[in-house]
């Protein structure tokens, strides 16, 4: 059972620590269009009257405020269920208002797979304490102590006569409690849950499979204009010169420059598409890139700070005292997140304020991104999360709503604006590419005796935190930011017991290309360098694969993961394990894939996955998200690297970016494992880490070709058959 | 409707007639997400001109149903939960019920086929191909 842990709440931002009722009837959450001058219905954050998690209306309606937001991935859903239950209200009385600057919380950014655990702990907890409120609330009324009480369904009712009940929305009416969260909130029993651990029906996908769903694409505003951006043709190129009278013909269209960030505005959106094909502008000068192919190379060269994150035992004296030590590099590319619709905002920027629709995957960082790029104070901007299209990591989301803020600034005008399909595929921030080199040896039980990781990474965010020198436009304008830290260390330990090791991370500030999060960070790279290697080292013993991994897991939760999976092991199919972040879900795969040995084409066939993710919210929803890692890291591992000439990115559409397509979809069968009394872990990332190592794997069983570079493409697998 | 003829039908219908099922993906006919069906065929709207379209009969996601009434594949993509964020499911809804026209029982072979140019990044083929599946078993 998860517990309000208050240092980790202060920490996430959260801010407020108080569940309160507003008197009278709850904030207008209806939306209006008029946007920047829109007073805040609940008054400034941080007072401690405000409620800060939840409403309930007079009909009894639940309004969650939650700072985290609904990527596509069902968050929205499974949050009503957990609300539901610990708050004792029927589902549908559950909605989970978007989130805003101006009405919800600040849970800093919707990432890491943490928006069931962290991001909804406080929301559980602000439940809890307003259910016993309302209990409370009813004694009074009722005349009856507490102890006789019991809730259901939006009601508190007397325990031995039932006909004697008071809604919550009555209860509350006019009532304000003021209570703070205590350090132990009364949670309730994952064994009393009704609503979680049910495959509830998505909430969102009535409107998205009939095309009412409300995107930010969708986002109209009165007087709304049209933008589009001009992205330089070279890195680092500085614009020289802009040609208007390459826009003759074109009505109506301005032209917006600020330094290096070049855009138009028009009235329509397809003359703004015509008007940016059309415009002329001279560039010089930009950064000269390696060669696609040091690309490896040019990583391992890129300064870093060298850091040692776990050294046990001897490693170098059990690396030269073994016999046959094995040495191996594995490489990860470039890759681009690839969202099916390039990102889009609309800003309406006037008089001094600003509001921004966008998909971000965190409101209050970009509000400090777009405040100092536009010169205004945070207080004066907002930013309303819209769903934009799929989400899986830092896309174009957070650059396209700065970009369109400073388009609105610009004409004094509300402003629509969306990426092309080469804006968002070319200038997504990327993952990065990564470097392991890692040695090993087997003591002589053919077990390992030792094992050294050393992985050079550049940092896996790049995420706005509030600074204009994190978004494009401020980037493009001359602004920089300095980085931080954080993902290239994910999954470089494992989890095996290997009595002498050493990781060591060499961390790096910048990547080759503008770097940020994309699903798993640094764990799908390192994870396909660790279960490469096993894999290697087990061949090396004549181990299966399988009994390989069992015979170096004592964690129980590990082993039980990897069991599940047994049935459907067999020799000649492709093993991984990860247990993502060597504290959240602990995920097994099974590949098994078809290699033409003329073409180099390898097919997937079928993956079995097994997965432990503790208690689980929605099974359905958890299925969801484990096939869709499953293709997407399939995707990943077999096609996906950014391409790039001396100046440029040149993968920027679906031609030179491919994915994978139906045709070459493989099966998915999940295997669940549910553990009900264990708390929550997250499932948006874990499952993407294992696929290209089980790909891989695979393929070196199929064929005796060991692929160490992602992806696997056909010319990549006939040079390894050759090798 | 102001838009000129070499406008896209994409941009006229989301744009000029609030017809927002139709999603932008890539402008290049390479992902479908913008598929509708003209005159019973589906066409990526982002590269049709008006002027293509002369007096044909369109018909968006928006046609075959709505959130309280779905039509009978949006009704089977709902029961199989096939979406995450659904931002290419129109053009696969539009494209699977065109496809249901001409084979109203289709091998997983020519469902995947049909829907091969139909792109998804959250990786919900899976689901898609059940829910067409089950739409065909469902009487129209």
């Amino acid at each position: 059972m998860t517990t309000l842990d208050r240092a980790t709440f202060l920490r996430r931002g959260a801010g407020l620590l108080v569940v309160g009722f507003a008197t009278g009837s709850v904030p207008a959450f209806a939306q209006t269009s008029s946007g920047a001058r829109e007073a805040n219905p609940l008054g400034t954050r941080g007072k401690p009257d405000v409620d800060a998690w939840l409403t309930v209306d007079r009909d009894g309606a639940v309004t969650v405020l939650f700072g985290k937001v609904e990527l596509g991935t069902g968050v929205d859903t499974a949050m009503a269920q957990l609300v539901a239950d610990e708050l004792s209200v029927a589902f549908e009385a559950v909605h989970v208002a978007a989130a805003d600057t101006a009405l919800t919380p600040d849970q800093g950014y919707t990432a890491g797979s943490q928006t069931l655990t962290s991001g909804a702990t406080p929301v559980r907890a602000a439940c809890a304490v307003a259910r016993e409120a309302l209990v409370d609330l009813a004694a009074t009324r009722l005349g009856v102590p507490r102890e006789r009480l019991a809730v259901h369904d939006g009601s508190v009712f007397v325990a031995a006569d039932p006909s004697r009940r008071i809604g919550y929305g009555a209860l509350l009416d006019g009532h304000r409690f003021g209570r703070t969260i205590p350090p132990h909130p009364p949670l309730r029993s994952p064994s009393s849950y009704r609503i979680v651990g049910t495959p509830v029906p998505r909430v969102d996908l009535p409107g998205k499979v009939t095309g009412s769903y409300r995107y930010v694409h969708n986002v109209r505003l009165p007087g709304m204009r049209h933008g589009r951006v001009v992205l330089p043709p070279r890195l680092g190129a500085t614009l020289e010169h802009v040609d208007q009278t390459s826009l003759r013909g074109l009505a109506g269209v301005q032209v917006v420059q600020r330094k290096n960030f070049l855009a138009v505005v028009a009235r329509d959106e397809w003359t703004a598409i015509r008007a940016a094909q059309a415009l002329r502008a001279q560039w010089s000068g930009g950064k000269t890139l390696p060669a696609q192919a040091d690309l490896a190379a040019a990583v391992v060269a890129t300064p870093g700070k060298e850091r040692v994150l776990i050294d046990t035992g001897d490693a170098d004296g059990a690396l030269q005292s073994a016999a046959h030590a094995l040495h191996a590099r594995y490489t990860w590319p470039f890759q681009s997140h690839v969202s099916i619709g390039p990102s889009c905002a609309v800003a309406d920027v006037r008089d001094g304020a600003a509001t921004i629709w966008s998909g971000t995957q965190g409101v209050f960082p970009l509000r400090g991104a777009i405040a100092q790029l536009l010169g205004l104070p945070a207080t004066k901007v907002r930013v309303r999360y819209v769903e934009a299209s799929g989400c899986y990591g830092h896309n174009g989301a957070d650059d396209v709503a700065a970009s369109a803020a400073l388009l609105s600034q610009a004409v004094g005008a509300p402003v629509r604006l969306q990426y092309m399909r080469a804006d968002e595929t070319g200038w997504d921030p990327k993952g990065p590419a990564m470097v392991v080199d890692l040695r090993g040896a087997l003591n002589a039980s053919g077990t390992i005796a030792a094992w050294d990781y050393r992985v050079w990474t550049p940092t896996h965010s790049g995420r706005p935190d509030g600074l204009a020198g994190n978004v494009l436009p401020g980037q493009l304008m001359g602004e920089s930011a300095p980085p931080t830290y954080i993902g290239g260390d994910r999954n470089a330990p494992n989890d095996y017991a290997i009595p002498a090791q050493r990781v060591t991370i060499v961390d790096q500030p910048t990547a080759l290309l503008r770097q940020s999060a994309l699903r798993g960070l640094g764990g799908p790279g390192n994870t396909f360098a660790n279960e490469s290697f096993i894999d290697e080292l087990a061949h090396q013993a004549g181990a299966d694969p399988f009994a390989f991994r069992l015979a170096h897991l004592t964690d129980p939760r590990a082993r039980a993961v990897v069991e599940a999976l047994r049935a459907d092991w067999k020799p000649g199919r492709g093993f991984a394990f990860c247990h993502y972040e060597n504290t959240q879900a602990l995920v097994a795969a099974i590949a098994d894939v078809d290699v033409d040995r003329a073409s180099g084409a390898v097919r997937v066939r079928h993956l079995w996955i097994a997965h432990d993710c503790g208690l689980v919210v929605n099974p359905d929803g958890l299925r969801n998200q484990i096939e869709g890692n499953a293709v997407q890291g399939t995707s990943r591992a077999l096609k996906e690297a950014v391409r790039f000439d001396r100046h440029a990115v040149t993968s920027v559409d679906w031609e030179s970016y491919p994915i994978l397509r139906f045709s070459e979809v493989p099966a998915v069968t999940v295997r669940v494992v549910d553990r009900p009394n264990e708390k929550i872990l997250g499932a948006g990332e874990a499952t993407t880490t294992v696929i290209a190592p089980a790909v891989a794997n695979a393929i070196f069983a199929r064929t005796g070709a060991r692929l160490r570079s992602v992806p696997f493409t056909p010319e990549a697998v006939k040079a390894a058959l050759r090798a | 409707m102001h838009a000129t003829p070499d406008t896209p039908l994409l941009y006229a219908l989301r744009d000029e007639l609030a017809l927002t099922g139709p999603k932008f993906g890539c402008g290049l006919a390479q992902c479908g997400a913008c598929t509708v069906l003209l005159d019973g065929s589906p066409i990526r709207s982002c590269v049709t001109p008006l002027a293509a379209v002369g007096s044909g009969r369109v018909t968006t996601v928006e046609g075959f149903g709505d959130a309280d009434h779905p039509g009978r594949v949006q009704a089977a993509f709902i029961a199989e939960q096939a979406a995450q964020c659904g931002y290419c499911i129109p053009g696969m809804v539009v494209a699977a019920s065109a496809l249901l026209d001409q084979h109203p029982h289709p091998s997983d072979a020519q469902i995947r086929t049909a829907l091969d140019g139909n792109l998804c990044r959250c990786g919900t083929h899976l689901r898609i191909l059940r829910a067409v599946k089950r739409a065909a078993e469902t009487p129209a």
